[in-house]
C-alpha cells in the first residue's frame, strides 16, 4: 500500500478579470503524490505548471485565488492554513528549489552561513551539531571539500555548484516533499546532466518525494517515475514515465514529442500548429481542439474528462485516446531532412581571429592594439560557403556569441581578418564598415522580448531596415512590410500590434521578418530558439529553413543545444574556451571518432526517453579562463595524455569522415577508445 | 500622409486614455481638478477681478474679510482677493516654461550621457554633481542680482537649476534600455546615434522623464515663490503669492487673512501638481510604491 504525501482534490485557481468574470488558471486538478515518488510536471509556458507547484506549498500568487478544491498535505489543507501554520510546514516538511540558484542565494553571505540559517530555522540542533550537519549536507550534494566550500561566497561557485548548494539548503529541514521549479534550466548541458544525476541519488538515498516542474521532456525523462502533462491549466495525461514518453495516448503529448529534435533521428522535426489558448478563451469543448490532428465534431462541443486506463495505469483527458494507443507512429517519426544548395564560393572567411575583452591601456589605445597573451577567443579559422548553415556549439563561456558579435561588427577583434566574399575585408569596427556590408549581415537574437522595441508596433519594427537600407516611404513601404510579414506567415492585421500583444513564437517571427527585410546574405542567429517552447521552436526552425531555401541565405547558427544544431546545420564547429576543438560536416561530427570535448557534450545530451541515460564522462568543473599553454580542454579532458597536452597546442588532424579535430591523441587511438565505451 | 494622420490620432487617443486612467482614482481626480482650476483661473482672472490690484487706499488698511472685500485688505489697503487670484499668473508661467527648459536640456543631456557612456559620461556627470552641491538658492540670488529679475532671466535660470536632477533620471532610464538587444540590433544595422536616440531610446524613456518633469514643476514653483519671498522674484507691485506672504507675514497675529489667502493658493497648486504627477506616473505604469512580491 502506497502512502500518499500530498493529495490535491478538485483544485481550481483563478483570477478575477476586469469585467468581473472568474477566469481559471488551474482547472479541476486531481492528483496524489506518493511517498518516495518523483513526479515530473511538464507543460509549455502558460500551462499552469508553476502555479500548481506553488499551490503544493500552500502559496497562491498575488492576484490569484483558490476558487474551489483543496491541497491536502497528510490531513491538513494547505490552502486554508494561516501564515504561522504554513511557516512550520514550509522548509521542514515541504521545501522548494528555485530555478535560478544564483539569484536565490544571498550574495554577501557565505554558503555555510546560509545553510546554517536554514538549519537554525528548521531544526533544533546545537551549534556544533549544525556545523557537522553543514558538512554532511555539502557532502550529500557532492561538493568537493565541504569545509572550504562553506567558507565561500555564492559568486565564487559555478552555476552547477550554486544549484547544489540550493539543494543542500532545501534538504536542511529533511523535508518529505521537495518541489523543484525548472532547477536545471539555464545550466550547461554537462552541468545539467550532473545535477539530474545528483537528484536521482538523493531521491534514492533519502526517500524524499519530489515534484519536478520543467518544460524539458529530456530532463523529466531522466528523473521522474511518473509524469503529469499539463495543457491550458488542465492535467491531460498522468501516468508512468515510460508509457507516457514511449506511447503517449494524448494528442498533445504526441505532438510535443514529435516536435523535439533528437540526436538519434536527425532532421527537422514536425511542428505543432497554433499556440496555447489564453486563459478564459475556451468556452466549450476540448481545450486542445484547435491544435489537435485527431479532433472530430464531438471534441468541439464536449470537453473530455480525465479517464483512468487500467492497462497503462494512466489518466488521460481525450475522447479518442484508444485510437492513439496502438499508433506506433512515434517510432516512425517523420522528419524533414535538410538539403541546402551550397555554392562552392566562400561568403565569409575568418582567419586567425582573436578577440580580447581585456581593457586597453592608455598607450595601447593610442597605437590601437591590445596586448593580451591569453585572449577570450583565439585563432579562429573558419570559412563559410554561400548557402551553408554553420553552427557554433559550446557551453556558456565558449566564445560562440563573442565570435558572432565580431562578425556583426559589435566587438573589435584583436588580431585576424574577416573577409566577405573572398576579397572584401570587413572591419570589426562598425563605424568603419561600408554600409552595404552592414545590410548584408543581419542578426537575430535569443530573446525576442529584448530584441523588439516594446514601444514600436510591428509595422515600425519591420520598417526600420527598409527605411534605412532602401529608403522606402509611404505606400511602397507599407506594401513591402506586408509582403515581408507574409513570408514569415504573419497576416496583415499584425502590423498595428505591439510586441506585448504577441506570443513568444510570433515575436520571434517578427524578429526574423526584420532580419530578412534587409535582404541579407548572411544571418547570424544567436540562440534563436532557446527562449521558446518546444512546439514553437520546431515551427521557427522550419520557418528559418524554408526562408533559407527561398532566398539562399547563409546562416551562422549559435546554440548550446546539440539536437537543434544537428537538425538544422550543414557544418558544426565545436568551441571550448574560445578555441576551436572540432569542425566538420554535422552528420560526421556526431559520429566517432571525435574530439574528447565533443564526446563529453554528446554524452550529456538528454533524450526524452527514460531508457537512454546520459554518459557522464568529465567532471563539471567550470574554468574561468582558458589555459595559457597547450590544449584548451586540458582541465577537464577525460582522455588527457599528460604534459604534452599542457604545453603544446594540439595539431589539427583529419578523420576519415572528413571532420577536423584538434587533439594530441592519434585519430586511430581516439576511435578505438571511443568505440570501446 | 495618411500614416501621419493615423499616428496623430493614435497619440491623441493615448493621451485621452492616460487622462482617463488618471481621473479614475480619487487622488488623481482631485489633483487634476485643482490643477485645471488654477490654470483656468490664471488665464481668465484679469477678466473678472473686482478691483485694481495696485490701487492703494490708506483708509482701507487691514480690513477683515467682508462682503465688500471677500478676503479682506492688506497693509496698503489693496484687495487681497484680487491680488490672490492674480498672484499665481507669473509663478505658473515662469515655472511652466522653466520646467519645459529643464526637461529639454536635462532629458537630452541625460540620454546622451547614457548612450555614449565612458569618459564623456564620467566628466559630464561629475560636473553635474559639482553643480548639485552648490546651494541653488545662493546661486539663483547671485544670477538674479547680476542680471535682474525679469522673466527672461528667471525662466532659463530656474530651468537650468531644476534640470540637473532630470539629467540623472534620464541617464538612469537610458541605462535600463541601452543594454537591451533592440539597441544592439539597431547599432548592428548601422543606424546613427541620433536615429537610435530618437527611434529606440526616446519612446522607452519618455514616460520616466515626463513624470520627473512634472514633479520638478511643483518643486520649481516652491522655489520660485521662495525667491519672491526673499524679494528676488516678482517685483512689486505685481501680485505674487510669495511676495504677498513675505509682505504680510509680520502682521500675521492680527491680520491673518492677508497671509492665509496666498498660502492656500500656493499650497493647493503644489499639492495639485504633485497629485497629478503621481497619478500620471501610475497611469503610465511607473509606480514608485510597488510592493515586494511576497
Amino acid at each position: 500500500m502506497k502512502t500518499s504525501v500530498q493529495q490535491i482534490n478538485n483544485l481550481t485557481i483563478g483570477f478575477q478579470s476586469q469585467k468581473g468574470q472568474q477566469i481559471s488558471i488551474l482547472k479541476n486538478i486531481n492528483t496524489t503524490i506518493n511517498k518516495g515518488e518523483t513526479v515530473g510536471i511538464v507543460g509549455e509556458s502558460g500551462s499552469g505548471k508553476s502555479t500548481l507547484a506553488l499551490a503544493m506549498m500552500g502559496y497562491v500568487k498575488h492576484g490569484l485565488f483558490t476558487i474551489s478544491g483543496e491541497c491536502m498535505f497528510h490531513s491538513n489543507n494547505l490552502l486554508e492554513m494561516n501564515n504561522k501554520e504554513l511557516e512550520n510546514i514550509r522548509g521542514r516538511k515541504i521545501a522548494m528549489i528555485p530555478q535560478n540558484a544564483g539569484q536565490s542565494l544571498t550574495p554577501n553571505l557565505k554558503i555555510g552561513y546560509q545553510i546554517d540559517e536554514a538549519l537554525k530555522l528548521h531544526t533544533d540542533l546545537k551549534k556544533t551539531d549544525r556545523d557537522n550537519k553543514i558538512s554532511e549536507l555539502l557532502n550529500k550534494v557532492r561538493l568537493p571539500s565541504p569545509e572550504t566550500m562553506a567558507q565561500r561566497y555564492p559568486h565564487e561557485l559555478s552555476g552547477g555548484q550554486q544549484q547544489r548548494v540550493a539543494v543542500a539548503m532545501a534538504l536542511a529541514g529533511s523535508p518529505e516533499l521537495l518541489l523543484l521549479d525548472e532547477p536545471t534550466t539555464g545550466l550547461d548541458v554537462t552541468t545539467q546532466a550532473h545535477v539530474l544525476e545528483l537528484l536521482n541519488l538523493i531521491a534514492k538515498d533519502t526517500g524524499t518525494s519530489m515534484v519536478y516542474v520543467s518544460h524539458d521532456l529530456g530532463a523529466i525523462a531522466q528523473v521522474s517515475d511518473r509524469v503529469i502533462v499539463m495543457y491550458s491549466g488542465e492535467i491531460v495525461l498522468d501516468g508512468p514515465v515510460r508509457s507516457i514518453l514511449k506511447n503517449p495516448i494524448h494528442p498533445y503529448t504526441f505532438g510535443l514529442l514529435k516536435s523535439i529534435p533528437k540526436l538519434t533521428l536527425p532532421g527537422l522535426p514536425n511542428s505543432m500548429s497554433g499556440s496555447q489558448p489564453q486563459p478564459g478563451s475556451i468556452k466549450e469543448g476540448c481545450s486542445f481542439y484547435d491544435r489537435c490532428e485527431f479532433a472530430d465534431k464531438n471534441c468541439k462541443i464536449n470537453s473530455p474528462e480525465l479517464e483512468y486506463i487500467n492497462d497503462l495505469n494512466t489518466h488521460v483527458r481525450c475522447f479518442r485516446h484508444k485510437e492513439l494507443i496502438n499508433q506506433n507512429e512515434l517510432n516512425s517519426q517523420t522528419v524533414k531532412s535538410i538539403e541546402n544548395k551550397i555554392l562552392k564560393n566562400e561568403i565569409l572567411d575568418l582567419s586567425n581571429v582573436s578577440i580580447s575583452y581585456a581593457k586597453q591601456k592608455f598607450i595601447e589605445q593610442l597605437i590601437n592594439k591590445i596586448e593580451d597573451k591569453n585572449p577570450t577567443v583565439k585563432d579562429i579559422d573558419i570559412n563559410i560557403n554561400k548557402g551553408e548553415t554553420l553552427a557554433l556549439v559550446g557551453e556558456s563561456g565558449s566564445g560562440k556569441s563573442t565570435i558572432l558579435k565580431s562578425i556583426a561588427g559589435l566587438l573589435k577583434t584583436k588580431d585576424g581578418i574577416i573577409k566577405f566574399e573572398k576579397d572584401k575585408e570587413l572591419s570589426s569596427d562598425l563605424r568603419k564598415r561600408d554600409p552595404k556590408f552592414l545590410r548584408a549581415i543581419q542578426l537575430i537574437f535569443q530573446n525576442p522580448d529584448e530584441s523588439l522595441n516594446p514601444n514600436h508596433t510591428v509595422e515600425e519594427i519591420v520598417a526600420q531596415p527598409l527605411k534605412l537600407y532602401f529608403g522606402l516611404k509611404g505606400h511602397e513601404l507599407k506594401e513591402k512590410i506586408i509582403n515581408v510579414l507574409d513570408k514569415v506567415r504573419l497576416g496583415e492585421f499584425y502590423i498595428t500590434r505591439y510586441p506585448r500583444q504577441l506570443s513568444g513564437g510570433e515575436k520571434q517571427r517578427v524578429a526574423v521578418a526584420r532580419a530578412f527585410a534587409a535582404k541579407p546574405d548572411i544571418i547570424l542567429c544567436d540562440e534563436v530558439t532557446s527562449a521558446l517552447d518546444v512546439s514553437v521552436q520546431a515551427a521557427v526552425l522550419n520557418l528559418l529553413q524554408e526562408l533559407k531555401e527561398d532566398f539562399g541565405t547563409t546562416y551562422i547558427f549559435v546554440s548550446h543545444d546539440l539536437a537543434v544544431v544537428r537538425a538544422i546545420s550543414d557544418r558544426v564547429a565545436v568551441l571550448y574556451q574560445g578555441r576551436l576543438c572540432e569542425i566538420g560536416p554535422s552528420k560526421n561530427v556526431y559520429k566517432f571518432p571525435s574530439h574528447p570535448y565533443t564526446e563529453v557534450l554528446l554524452g550529456a545530451v538528454l533524450e526524452p526517453d527514460p531508457d537512454i541515460k546520459p554518459k557522464l564522462v568529465a567532471e563539471d568543473i567550470v574554468e574561468e579562463k582558458p589555459p595559457e599553454n597547450g590544449c584548451s580542454f586540458q582541465g577537464r579532458c577525460p582522455r588527457i595524455l599528460g604534459d604534452i597536452c599542457k604545453n603544446e597546442v594540439p595539431p589539427w588532424q583529419t578523420t576519415e569522415n572528413g571532420n577536423s579535430i584538434r587533439c594530441h591523441i592519434k585519430i586511430d587511438d581516439l576511435k578505438n577508445q571511443q568505440t570501446l565505451n | 500622409m495618411k500614416n501621419k494622420k493615423e499616428k496623430q490620432k493614435n497619440t491623441f487617443q493615448k493621451i485621452l486614455e492616460v487622462i482617463k486612467t488618471m481621473a479614475s482614482k480619487p487622488s488623481g481626480l482631485i489633483g487634476l481638478t485643482i490643477l485645471i482650476f488654477h490654470v483656468i483661473l490664471a488665464i481668465t482672472s484679469p477678466l473678472y477681478v473686482p478691483y485694481d490690484y495696485k490701487a492703494i487706499d490708506p483708509s482701507l488698511m487691514l480690513n477683515p474679510p467682508s462682503s465688500e472685500f471677500w478676503f479682506g485688505t492688506d497693509s496698503l489697503g489693496r484687495d487681497v482677493f484680487t491680488r490672490t487670484i492674480l498672484g499665481g499668473r507669473t509663478a505658473l508661467t515662469v515655472t511652466f516654461f522653466g520646467s519645459l527648459i529643464a526637461l529639454l536640456w536635462g532629458g537630452s543631456l541625460g540620454i546622451f550621457c547614457g548612450l555614449v557612456g565612458g569618459k564623456i559620461d564620467d566628466v559630464v556627470m561629475r560636473i553635474i554633481d559639482a553643480f548639485l552641491s552648490i546651494p541653488w538658492i545662493l546661486a539663483m540670488l547671485l544670477i538674479v542680482s547680476l542680471l535682474g529679475t525679469t522673466t527672461l532671466v528667471l525662466i532659463p535660470a530656474l530651468g537650468f537649476f531644476y534640470g540637473k536632477g532630470i539629467v540623472r533620471v534620464a541617464r538612469a532610464a537610458t541605462h535600463d534600455v541601452i543594454a537591451k538587444d533592440f539597441i544592439v540590433s539597431a547599432r548592428a544595422r548601422g543606424h546613427s546615434n541620433i536615429s537610435i536616440i530618437w527611434n529606440e531610446i526616446l519612446p522607452n524613456v519618455r514616460d520616466a522623464i515626463m513624470v520627473e518633469g512634472a514633479m520638478r514643476w511643483s518643486w520649481m514653483l516652491l522655489g520660485f515663490s521662495s525667491l519672491s519671498f526673499l524679494g528676488f522674484g516678482v517685483s512689486p507691485p505685481t501680485p505674487d503669492w510669495g511676495l504677498m506672504i513675505s509682505n504680510a507675514r509680520g502682521l500675521m497675529s492680527f491680520a491673518y487673512w492677508a497671509v492665509l489667502a496666498p498660502i492656500v493658493g500656493l499650497s493647493s497648486l503644489i499639492i495639485g501638481i504633485n497629485l497629478t504627477a503621481d497619478a500620471f506616473a501610475k497611469a503610465l505604469g511607473i509606480d514608485r510604491s510597488t510592493k515586494a512580491p511576497v
